[in-house]
């Protein structure tokens, strides 16, 4: 098979993600995939694997490793949610999850536009295509908060279609879709609600330190400032249970080793970013099945 | 009843007391939200297009139709003809009820033809069907676009995307739910 078929192109984007992360000190772990309890998410659907689960994110062993004394650490790994399909989804995909001490979410924002600074170099790729249009990748990048992105693109405001219970529907029809035209766009400052499991902004409880990076309209990586109070945690945990018991489904036990954990977790943040879309985007790939080697529906 | 999650594309619901076929379907969940479902979908009555955007959690009445196996006859301008398998009734149903089907309709071929209240609405093609290439470009060798395929045309005037050993005359199966090729047939 020639070697700029889609399949070479993947290795070489996974490649060059892993040489950034061992240049910047990063300790890179494999964690179990199938676990005894999950972080509950109100719109997560796990994978049940005899009476465990198969994992939505590394998330839990990862911050147990911090915990435990690593300072960085990243994994790619395969992540299962259930009923995601489409020409973004898919309901077994790759992840890649980093996470720092002594790092807050405006870090991590930085810390996207080295890696994808460093992948442009590695992958001679200064700009990616995206539908018809062109994103330079240079640093500086957009950095917009969630109220302006309403205000410039959605016919109601943020507040608005909070009240109204419609800000999934609202963000994905008409803001989305316009984000990182110009730039890739680092969307943050998430209200309170919707950063589960992130830290509200010291002095304003309304505003969870969560960000997204969006370029070209796909949504690529999620990250925030952790939250290490176990007891907030617990709280928001049994929140998210209580939603989970609403829509009819079990929300399965309380990870109560990571709860436990989170007393020794320092100050740190961490980021999922979807590999599978970044490839994507370094390839040109319109939908995500281009990019993996099967999909479910021809297994 | 079927959940959001069932929702695909041909899936037939009743919506506002009509039988619908969902003709177009598009998942999206932002970040940790809810996932939606945005559907574009044919009345199979009126014929008339709709777009609705559900949620996770919305539930949806499968369409009561009652399904006939039938062998499609011809076609005469927009009209297709068909005749029952069983009693050799025959029964014909317009162009805007077939829809895409016309694409992968055949003479002689067996289908099952969808009735609501006694009347023709849609036809459901097998997944499979052989159909002969009518028009095919040669490969041109050294071709690094990248994307392997070429367009070829079959009998029934469809164009899709083809490996570049399929040649003028070769059956090949389709997979008629993506319209996409599978293999080549001997």
């Amino acid at each position: 098979m020639e070697k700029n078929s889609l399949l070479w192109r993947r290795a070489a984007v996974i490649q060059a993600v892993r040489r950034f992360f061992h240049e910047h000190g990063y300790l890179e772990v494999e964690t179990p995939l199938r676990l005894p309890s999950l972080i509950p998410e109100a719109y997560i659907e796990p994978e049940e694997a005899s009476g465990w689960y198969l994992q939505t994110s590394p998330e839990i062993c990862m911050k147990r490793l911090l915990a435990a004394g690593h300072p960085r650490l990243f994994q790619i790994c395969k992540c299962f949610r259930r009923h995601e399909r489409g020409a973004r989804h898919l309901p077994e995909f790759t992840m890649l999850e980093w996470y720092r001490v002594e790092a807050d979410y405006t870090d991590l924002m930085i810390e996207c536009e080295s890696l994808f600074a460093f992948l442009a170099e590695e992958l001679q790729q200064p700009e990616v295509e995206v539908g018809e249009g062109r994103v330079g990748l240079a640093a500086p990048w957009e950095r917009l908060t969630v109220a302006e992105a309403f205000c410039r693109f959605s016919p109601i405001t943020l507040v608005e279609s909070l009240d109204l219970g419609t800000f999934d529907e609202t963000f994905s029809k008409h803001v989305e879709p316009k984000l990182g035209w110009q730039h890739p766009c680092l969307l943050h400052d998430y209200p309170a609600a919707m950063g589960a499991l992130a830290r509200l902004r010291p002095g304003n409880p309304e505003v969870a330190e969560r960000f997204e990076l969006y370029v070209g309209g796909l949504e690529l990586a999620n990250g925030f400032s952790e939250l290490t109070d176990a007891d907030e945690q617990r709280d928001r945990l049994l929140a998210a249970q209580a939603n989970i018991r609403a829509q009819g489904r079990d929300p399965g036990p309380m990870p109560e080793r990571f709860l436990l954990a989170l007393h020794n977790l320092p100050s740190s943040a961490g980021i999922a970013l979807g590999l599978d879309r970044l490839i994507m985007l370094f390839t040109g790939a319109s939908c995500i099945d281009q990019v993996v080697t099967f999909t479910p529906d021809i297994l | 009843m079927y959940n959001a999650s069932d929702l695909r594309k041909g899936l037939k619901i009743m919506m506002d007391g009509d039988p619908y076929i969902i003709s177009e379907f598009e998942f999206n969940k932002p970040g940790k939200g809810q996932a939606h479902y945005r559907c574009k979908m044919r009345n199979l009555i009126t014929g008339n297009s709709a777009e609705r955007t559900y949620r996770s959690g919305d539930k949806f009445e499968p369409a009561p139709l009652e399904e006939r196996n039938m062998q499609f006859l011809y076609s005469q301008g927009n009209e297709y003809h068909f005749m029952d398998t069983k009693d050799f009734e025959q029964f014909v149903v317009d162009a805007e009820h077939i829809g895409d089907s016309a694409n992968f309709l055949v003479d002689n071929m067996e289908v099952d033809v969808l009735f609501f209240k006694g009347q023709p609405m849609d036809v459901t093609l097998p997944i499979f069907v052989n159909l002969t290439v009518t028009q095919a470009d040669p490969w041109a060798k050294g071709d690094t676009s990248g994307t392997d395929t070429k367009p070829v045309t079959v009998q029934t005037g469809y164009i899709l995307q083809v490996p570049p050993f399929v040649s003028e005359g070769d059956k090949i199966q389709i997979d008629t739910r993506t319209g996409a090729y599978v293999t080549r047939v001997k």
